[in-house]
Protein backbone atom coordinates (compact mmCIF):
# COMPACT_ATOMS: atom_id res chain seq x y z
CA UNK A 1 0.00 0.00 0.00
CA UNK A 2 1.23 3.39 -0.95
CA UNK A 3 2.45 5.67 2.00
CA UNK A 4 -0.18 8.40 2.21
CA UNK A 5 0.70 11.73 3.29
CA UNK A 6 -0.59 13.32 7.04
CA UNK A 7 -2.52 16.18 5.33
CA UNK A 8 -3.95 13.78 2.75
CA UNK A 9 -5.54 11.74 5.49
CA UNK A 10 -6.28 14.92 7.51
CA UNK A 11 -8.16 16.35 4.24
CA UNK A 12 -9.84 13.02 3.30
CA UNK A 13 -11.36 13.00 6.68
CA UNK A 14 -12.50 16.31 7.11
CA UNK A 15 -13.98 16.83 3.56
CA UNK A 16 -13.90 14.17 1.13
CA UNK A 17 -15.04 11.40 3.32
CA UNK A 18 -17.09 13.74 5.93
CA UNK A 19 -18.53 11.21 8.09
CA UNK A 20 -21.96 12.95 8.30
CA UNK A 21 -23.10 13.77 5.15
CA UNK A 22 -20.99 11.82 3.00
CA UNK A 23 -20.75 8.47 4.74
CA UNK A 24 -23.97 9.01 6.68
CA UNK A 25 -22.33 7.89 10.21
CA UNK A 26 -23.67 8.89 13.36
CA UNK A 27 -27.32 10.16 11.94
CA UNK A 28 -28.93 9.97 15.22
CA UNK A 29 -27.13 12.85 16.32
CA UNK A 30 -27.05 15.01 12.96
CA UNK A 31 -30.79 15.37 13.86
CA UNK A 32 -30.91 15.13 17.07
CA UNK A 33 -28.53 17.64 18.80
CA UNK A 34 -28.66 19.93 16.32
CA UNK A 35 -31.52 22.68 17.11
CA UNK A 36 -29.76 24.83 19.26
CA UNK A 37 -25.93 25.76 18.97
CA UNK A 38 -24.50 25.51 22.12
CA UNK A 39 -25.56 21.51 22.60
CA UNK A 40 -24.24 20.77 18.66
CA UNK A 41 -20.98 22.23 19.55
CA UNK A 42 -20.83 20.53 23.17
CA UNK A 43 -21.38 17.42 21.29
CA UNK A 44 -18.75 17.82 18.69
CA UNK A 45 -16.53 18.66 21.64
CA UNK A 46 -17.05 15.33 23.19
CA UNK A 47 -16.69 13.26 19.90
CA UNK A 48 -13.53 14.66 18.90
CA UNK A 49 -12.24 13.55 22.30
CA UNK A 50 -13.48 9.79 22.12
CA UNK A 51 -12.86 9.86 18.60
CA UNK A 52 -9.00 10.95 18.98
CA UNK A 53 -8.99 9.00 22.00
CA UNK A 54 -10.66 5.55 20.77
CA UNK A 55 -8.74 6.15 17.57
CA UNK A 56 -5.49 5.60 19.45
CA UNK A 57 -6.71 3.04 22.15
CA UNK A 58 -8.09 0.84 19.72
CA UNK A 59 -4.86 0.81 17.22
CA UNK A 60 -2.73 -0.05 20.17
CA UNK A 61 -5.14 -3.10 21.56
CA UNK A 62 -5.66 -4.66 17.68
CA UNK A 63 -1.68 -4.45 17.35
CA UNK A 64 -0.47 -5.35 20.42
CA UNK A 65 -3.13 -7.74 21.83
CA UNK A 66 -5.01 -9.44 19.40
CA UNK A 67 -2.79 -9.63 15.86
CA UNK A 68 -0.23 -11.25 18.57
CA UNK A 69 -2.89 -13.37 20.37
CA UNK A 70 -4.28 -14.52 16.68
CA UNK A 71 -7.98 -13.30 17.59
CA UNK A 72 -8.30 -10.49 15.28
CA UNK A 73 -11.76 -12.03 15.10
CA UNK A 74 -12.82 -10.64 18.98
CA UNK A 75 -11.77 -6.78 17.03
CA UNK A 76 -15.69 -5.79 17.13
CA UNK A 77 -16.37 -6.61 20.52
CA UNK A 78 -12.89 -5.18 21.86
CA UNK A 79 -13.93 -1.74 19.98
CA UNK A 80 -16.96 -1.71 21.44
CA UNK A 81 -15.56 -2.36 24.71
CA UNK A 82 -13.22 0.30 24.63
CA UNK A 83 -15.53 3.14 23.35
CA UNK A 84 -18.03 2.43 26.19
CA UNK A 85 -15.61 2.84 28.86
CA UNK A 86 -14.58 6.27 26.72
CA UNK A 87 -17.54 7.44 26.78
CA UNK A 88 -18.80 6.74 30.77
CA UNK A 89 -14.77 8.63 31.28
CA UNK A 90 -16.62 11.62 28.84
CA UNK A 91 -19.36 11.46 30.94
CA UNK A 92 -18.39 11.49 34.47
CA UNK A 93 -15.93 15.15 33.44
CA UNK A 94 -18.73 17.05 31.66
CA UNK A 95 -21.54 16.34 34.71
CA UNK A 96 -18.64 17.39 37.31
CA UNK A 97 -17.74 20.35 35.30
CA UNK A 98 -20.41 21.23 32.75
CA UNK A 99 -23.97 20.66 34.55
CA UNK A 100 -25.63 22.48 32.08
CA UNK A 101 -24.07 21.02 28.97
CA UNK A 102 -24.93 17.73 30.52
CA UNK A 103 -28.67 18.39 31.11
CA UNK A 104 -29.12 19.59 27.20
CA UNK A 105 -27.30 16.54 25.76
CA UNK A 106 -28.95 14.30 27.47
CA UNK A 107 -29.36 11.28 26.46
CA UNK A 108 -27.22 11.70 23.19
CA UNK A 109 -24.11 11.67 25.51
CA UNK A 110 -24.40 7.85 26.66
CA UNK A 111 -25.16 7.51 23.10
CA UNK A 112 -21.86 8.52 21.73
CA UNK A 113 -21.17 4.63 22.45
CA UNK A 114 -23.77 3.74 19.61
CA UNK A 115 -22.86 6.89 17.35
CA UNK A 116 -21.86 4.23 14.09
CA UNK A 117 -19.12 7.63 13.70
CA UNK A 118 -17.01 6.20 16.77
CA UNK A 119 -17.11 3.04 15.75
CA UNK A 120 -16.67 3.56 11.59
CA UNK A 121 -13.48 5.70 12.52
CA UNK A 122 -11.70 2.43 14.19
CA UNK A 123 -12.86 0.40 11.50
CA UNK A 124 -11.99 2.38 8.73
CA UNK A 125 -8.00 2.69 10.18
CA UNK A 126 -8.08 -0.76 10.41
CA UNK A 127 -9.64 -1.74 7.11
CA UNK A 128 -7.47 0.83 5.92
CA UNK A 129 -4.48 -0.31 7.59
CA UNK A 130 -3.08 2.99 9.37
CA UNK A 131 -0.14 3.42 11.64
CA UNK A 132 -0.70 4.47 15.24
CA UNK A 133 0.22 8.41 13.76
CA UNK A 134 -2.42 7.85 10.61
CA UNK A 135 -4.90 6.09 12.89
CA UNK A 136 -4.55 9.25 15.53
CA UNK A 137 -4.53 11.64 12.51
CA UNK A 138 -7.58 10.18 10.57
CA UNK A 139 -9.54 10.45 14.27
CA UNK A 140 -8.74 13.97 14.69
CA UNK A 141 -10.00 14.67 10.96
CA UNK A 142 -13.09 12.63 11.36
CA UNK A 143 -13.82 14.61 14.76
CA UNK A 144 -13.20 17.80 12.82
CA UNK A 145 -15.06 17.14 9.81
CA UNK A 146 -17.91 16.06 12.26
CA UNK A 147 -17.73 19.32 14.27
CA UNK A 148 -17.89 21.75 10.95
CA UNK A 149 -21.05 20.18 9.53
CA UNK A 150 -22.67 20.10 12.95
CA UNK A 151 -21.83 23.57 13.38
CA UNK A 152 -23.04 24.93 10.06
CA UNK A 153 -26.35 22.62 10.64
CA UNK A 154 -27.30 23.94 13.87
CA UNK A 155 -26.96 26.91 12.73
CA UNK A 156 -28.62 26.85 10.03
CA UNK A 157 -31.66 25.65 11.76
CA UNK A 158 -31.52 27.77 14.41
CA UNK A 159 -31.96 30.26 11.56
CA UNK A 160 -34.80 28.76 10.13
CA UNK A 161 -37.25 28.09 13.39
CA UNK A 162 -39.41 30.78 12.57
CA UNK A 163 -39.56 29.92 8.73
CA UNK A 164 -43.14 29.64 7.07
CA UNK A 165 -43.50 26.48 5.59
CA UNK A 166 -45.76 23.09 5.47
CA UNK A 167 -46.72 21.57 8.78
CA UNK A 168 -45.84 18.04 7.34
CA UNK A 169 -42.07 19.12 6.49
CA UNK A 170 -41.02 20.95 9.87
CA UNK A 171 -38.97 18.61 12.11
CA UNK A 172 -37.06 15.79 10.68
CA UNK A 173 -37.72 16.48 6.96
CA UNK A 174 -36.72 20.06 7.19
CA UNK A 175 -33.58 18.75 8.82
CA UNK A 176 -33.09 15.90 5.42
CA UNK A 177 -33.74 19.45 3.27
CA UNK A 178 -30.55 21.24 4.83
CA UNK A 179 -29.02 18.47 5.11
CA UNK A 180 -29.37 17.87 1.00
CA UNK A 181 -27.75 21.20 0.47
CA UNK A 182 -25.02 20.64 2.67
CA UNK A 183 -24.27 17.35 1.11
CA UNK A 184 -24.12 18.77 -2.24
CA UNK A 185 -21.62 20.98 -1.18
CA UNK A 186 -19.60 18.89 -0.05
CA UNK A 187 -20.00 15.85 -2.79
CA UNK A 188 -18.39 18.34 -5.33
CA UNK A 189 -14.96 17.91 -2.88
CA UNK A 190 -14.40 14.55 -5.12
CA UNK A 191 -13.91 16.59 -7.91
CA UNK A 192 -11.78 19.10 -6.27
CA UNK A 193 -8.81 17.12 -4.23
CA UNK A 194 -8.93 13.17 -6.27
CA UNK A 195 -7.52 10.93 -4.51
CA UNK B 1 -52.26 -9.40 21.93
CA UNK B 2 -52.19 -11.66 18.83
CA UNK B 3 -49.11 -12.35 17.12
CA UNK B 4 -50.57 -11.15 13.56
CA UNK B 5 -51.05 -7.98 14.70
CA UNK B 6 -47.66 -7.50 16.41
CA UNK B 7 -46.31 -8.33 12.70
CA UNK B 8 -48.06 -5.85 11.29
CA UNK B 9 -47.10 -3.40 14.12
CA UNK B 10 -43.40 -3.68 12.78
CA UNK B 11 -44.91 -2.49 9.46
CA UNK B 12 -46.98 0.47 10.14
CA UNK B 13 -47.00 2.05 13.39
CA UNK B 14 -43.75 0.84 14.90
CA UNK B 15 -42.18 1.16 11.16
CA UNK B 16 -38.12 1.06 12.00
CA UNK B 17 -37.46 4.18 9.74
CA UNK B 18 -40.76 6.44 9.95
CA UNK B 19 -42.71 5.77 13.32
CA UNK B 20 -39.53 4.67 15.20
CA UNK B 21 -36.71 6.90 13.26
CA UNK B 22 -33.92 4.77 14.41
CA UNK B 23 -31.39 3.26 11.96
CA UNK B 24 -30.63 5.86 9.80
CA UNK B 25 -27.08 5.70 9.11
CA UNK B 26 -27.11 2.11 7.33
CA UNK B 27 -31.00 3.56 5.46
CA UNK B 28 -29.11 5.80 3.98
CA UNK B 29 -25.49 4.71 3.16
CA UNK B 30 -26.66 1.80 1.70
CA UNK B 31 -29.59 2.70 -0.37
CA UNK B 32 -27.60 3.07 -3.61
CA UNK B 33 -29.50 0.17 -5.20
CA UNK B 34 -32.01 -2.62 -4.66
CA UNK B 35 -29.53 -4.98 -4.37
CA UNK B 36 -27.74 -3.35 -1.95
CA UNK B 37 -30.75 -2.82 0.32
CA UNK B 38 -31.97 -6.35 0.30
CA UNK B 39 -28.49 -7.37 1.59
CA UNK B 40 -28.30 -4.80 4.21
CA UNK B 41 -31.83 -5.73 5.49
CA UNK B 42 -31.19 -9.72 5.06
CA UNK B 43 -28.23 -9.33 7.81
CA UNK B 44 -29.71 -6.74 10.07
CA UNK B 45 -33.00 -8.95 10.06
CA UNK B 46 -30.55 -12.07 11.51
CA UNK B 47 -28.49 -10.13 14.46
CA UNK B 48 -32.27 -8.90 14.90
CA UNK B 49 -34.20 -12.22 15.29
CA UNK B 50 -31.46 -13.84 16.99
CA UNK B 51 -30.76 -10.55 19.75
CA UNK B 52 -34.12 -10.61 20.52
CA UNK B 53 -34.35 -14.37 21.36
CA UNK B 54 -31.43 -14.44 23.11
CA UNK B 55 -32.15 -10.87 25.14
CA UNK B 56 -35.83 -12.49 25.73
CA UNK B 57 -34.71 -16.11 26.96
CA UNK B 58 -32.33 -14.31 29.45
CA UNK B 59 -34.00 -11.47 30.37
CA UNK B 60 -34.94 -13.22 34.01
CA UNK B 61 -30.91 -13.12 34.20
CA UNK B 62 -29.47 -10.43 33.20
CA UNK B 63 -29.37 -7.69 36.15
CA UNK B 64 -30.87 -4.63 34.96
CA UNK B 65 -28.07 -2.27 36.19
CA UNK B 66 -25.39 -3.67 33.50
CA UNK B 67 -28.42 -4.84 30.81
CA UNK B 68 -26.88 -2.14 28.06
CA UNK B 69 -23.20 -3.86 27.42
CA UNK B 70 -24.83 -7.54 27.94
CA UNK B 71 -27.33 -6.42 25.23
CA UNK B 72 -24.28 -4.80 23.25
CA UNK B 73 -21.66 -8.20 23.55
CA UNK B 74 -25.16 -10.63 22.56
CA UNK B 75 -25.69 -8.14 19.46
CA UNK B 76 -21.82 -7.97 18.60
CA UNK B 77 -21.63 -11.82 18.79
CA UNK B 78 -24.01 -12.25 16.15
CA UNK B 79 -22.99 -9.08 13.88
CA UNK B 80 -19.57 -11.17 14.03
CA UNK B 81 -21.43 -13.93 12.75
CA UNK B 82 -22.92 -12.46 9.92
CA UNK B 83 -19.41 -10.69 9.19
CA UNK B 84 -17.55 -13.99 8.69
CA UNK B 85 -20.30 -15.45 6.77
CA UNK B 86 -20.86 -12.68 4.55
CA UNK B 87 -17.13 -12.41 3.54
CA UNK B 88 -17.09 -16.13 3.37
CA UNK B 89 -20.55 -16.59 0.98
CA UNK B 90 -21.10 -13.55 -0.77
CA UNK B 91 -18.01 -11.66 -1.33
CA UNK B 92 -19.24 -9.40 -4.10
CA UNK B 93 -22.27 -8.55 -1.38
CA UNK B 94 -19.45 -8.03 1.33
CA UNK B 95 -17.70 -5.71 -0.56
CA UNK B 96 -20.14 -3.00 -1.47
CA UNK B 97 -21.26 -2.82 2.02
CA UNK B 98 -17.98 -2.63 3.23
CA UNK B 99 -17.91 -1.09 6.45
CA UNK B 100 -21.55 -1.21 7.28
CA UNK B 101 -22.14 -5.23 8.41
CA UNK B 102 -19.67 -4.80 11.00
CA UNK B 103 -21.51 -1.37 12.05
CA UNK B 104 -24.85 -3.49 12.38
CA UNK B 105 -23.11 -3.77 15.77
CA UNK B 106 -24.22 0.38 16.53
CA UNK B 107 -27.43 -0.03 14.58
CA UNK B 108 -30.27 1.47 16.76
CA UNK B 109 -33.19 -0.47 15.89
CA UNK B 110 -31.45 -3.39 17.11
CA UNK B 111 -30.25 -2.50 20.84
CA UNK B 112 -33.83 -0.39 21.23
CA UNK B 113 -35.57 -3.23 20.60
CA UNK B 114 -34.01 -5.97 23.08
CA UNK B 115 -34.43 -2.80 25.70
CA UNK B 116 -38.00 -1.81 24.38
CA UNK B 117 -39.26 -4.90 23.55
CA UNK B 118 -37.64 -8.18 24.05
CA UNK B 119 -36.33 -7.51 27.75
CA UNK B 120 -40.56 -7.60 28.72
CA UNK B 121 -42.03 -9.78 26.60
CA UNK B 122 -41.56 -13.69 25.92
CA UNK B 123 -39.41 -15.73 23.19
CA UNK B 124 -42.10 -16.25 20.79
CA UNK B 125 -43.35 -12.38 20.93
CA UNK B 126 -39.92 -11.17 20.55
CA UNK B 127 -39.27 -13.51 17.77
CA UNK B 128 -42.39 -12.20 15.73
CA UNK B 129 -41.64 -8.48 16.86
CA UNK B 130 -38.20 -8.86 15.46
CA UNK B 131 -39.66 -10.47 11.98
CA UNK B 132 -41.98 -7.35 11.66
CA UNK B 133 -39.70 -4.85 11.88
CA UNK B 134 -37.25 -6.37 9.87
CA UNK B 135 -39.96 -6.73 7.06
CA UNK B 136 -40.89 -2.96 7.89
CA UNK B 137 -36.60 -2.49 7.72
CA UNK B 138 -36.21 -4.50 4.41
CA UNK B 139 -39.64 -2.51 2.69
CA UNK B 140 -38.19 0.76 3.37
CA UNK B 141 -34.50 0.38 2.02
CA UNK B 142 -36.16 -1.36 -1.06
CA UNK B 143 -38.51 1.80 -1.77
CA UNK B 144 -34.85 4.22 -1.03
CA UNK B 145 -32.93 1.67 -2.91
CA UNK B 146 -35.49 1.24 -5.83
CA UNK B 147 -36.49 5.14 -6.09
CA UNK B 148 -32.53 6.25 -5.99
CA UNK B 149 -31.69 3.29 -8.73
CA UNK B 150 -34.17 4.46 -11.30
CA UNK B 151 -33.14 8.35 -11.02
CA UNK B 152 -29.79 7.34 -11.30
CA UNK B 153 -29.60 4.84 -13.51
CA UNK B 154 -33.17 4.27 -14.88
CA UNK B 155 -33.32 0.87 -13.68
CA UNK B 156 -33.20 -1.63 -11.62
CA UNK B 157 -30.82 -4.59 -11.93
CA UNK B 158 -31.14 -7.07 -9.20
CA UNK B 159 -28.86 -9.94 -8.92
CA UNK B 160 -28.01 -9.64 -12.55
CA UNK B 161 -31.60 -9.95 -13.64
CA UNK B 162 -33.31 -6.52 -14.97
CA UNK B 163 -36.58 -6.19 -13.06
CA UNK B 164 -37.78 -3.12 -14.23
CA UNK B 165 -36.55 -0.51 -16.68
CA UNK B 166 -37.19 3.51 -18.02
CA UNK B 167 -37.69 3.26 -21.60
CA UNK B 168 -35.11 6.54 -21.28
CA UNK B 169 -32.88 6.69 -18.50
CA UNK B 170 -33.48 10.11 -16.86
CA UNK B 171 -29.44 9.51 -15.68
CA UNK B 172 -29.74 11.83 -11.93
CA UNK B 173 -26.52 11.28 -11.03
CA UNK B 174 -26.86 13.19 -7.93
CA UNK B 175 -29.64 10.74 -7.21
CA UNK B 176 -27.13 7.59 -6.51
CA UNK B 177 -24.66 10.23 -4.47
CA UNK B 178 -25.09 10.92 -1.07
CA UNK B 179 -27.45 14.73 -1.40
CA UNK B 180 -30.05 11.75 -2.99
CA UNK B 181 -29.87 10.07 -0.42
CA UNK B 182 -30.85 12.95 2.14
CA UNK B 183 -33.66 14.23 -0.53
CA UNK B 184 -35.18 10.82 -0.95
CA UNK B 185 -35.77 10.32 2.72
CA UNK B 186 -37.02 13.91 3.38
CA UNK B 187 -39.12 13.77 0.51
CA UNK B 188 -40.76 10.51 1.59
CA UNK B 189 -41.04 11.77 5.74
CA UNK B 190 -42.77 14.56 4.55
CA UNK B 191 -45.49 12.41 2.63
CA UNK B 192 -45.99 9.94 5.62
CA UNK B 193 -45.62 13.02 7.68
CA UNK B 194 -48.93 14.52 5.65
CA UNK B 195 -50.33 11.05 5.63
CA UNK B 196 -50.49 10.90 9.36
CA UNK B 197 -51.88 14.40 9.70
CA UNK B 198 -54.52 13.75 7.28
CA UNK B 199 -55.98 11.22 9.70
CA UNK B 200 -55.13 12.61 12.65
CA UNK B 201 -57.81 15.29 11.52
CA UNK B 202 -60.58 12.55 10.09
CA UNK B 203 -59.94 10.73 13.26
CA UNK B 204 -60.92 13.93 15.10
Amino acid sequence: MVEKALFAIFMEGVFIKNFLIIQFLGLCSFVGVTKDFKSAAGMSGAVIFVMTMAATVSYLIYTYVLIPTGMEFLDLISFIVVIAALVQLVEFVVRKNIPSLYRSLGIYLPLITTNCAVLGVVLLNVLSEYNLVQSVVFGIAAGVGYTIVMIMMASIRERSTFVHIPSSIRGLPQAFFIATMLSLAFVNYFWVIPI
Amino acid sequence: MDPLSEYIRGITRDNPIFGLVLGLCPTLAVTTSVENAIGMSAGTAFVLVFANIFVSALRKQIPSAVRLPIFIIIIATFVSIVDMLMEAYFPPMYAALGVFIPLIVVNCVIIGRAEAYANKNNVFYSFIDALGISTGFLLVLMLIGGIREILGTGQIVTFGYTLFSLPANPDVTTMILPPGAFLTIGVLMAIVNYQRAKKMAKGG
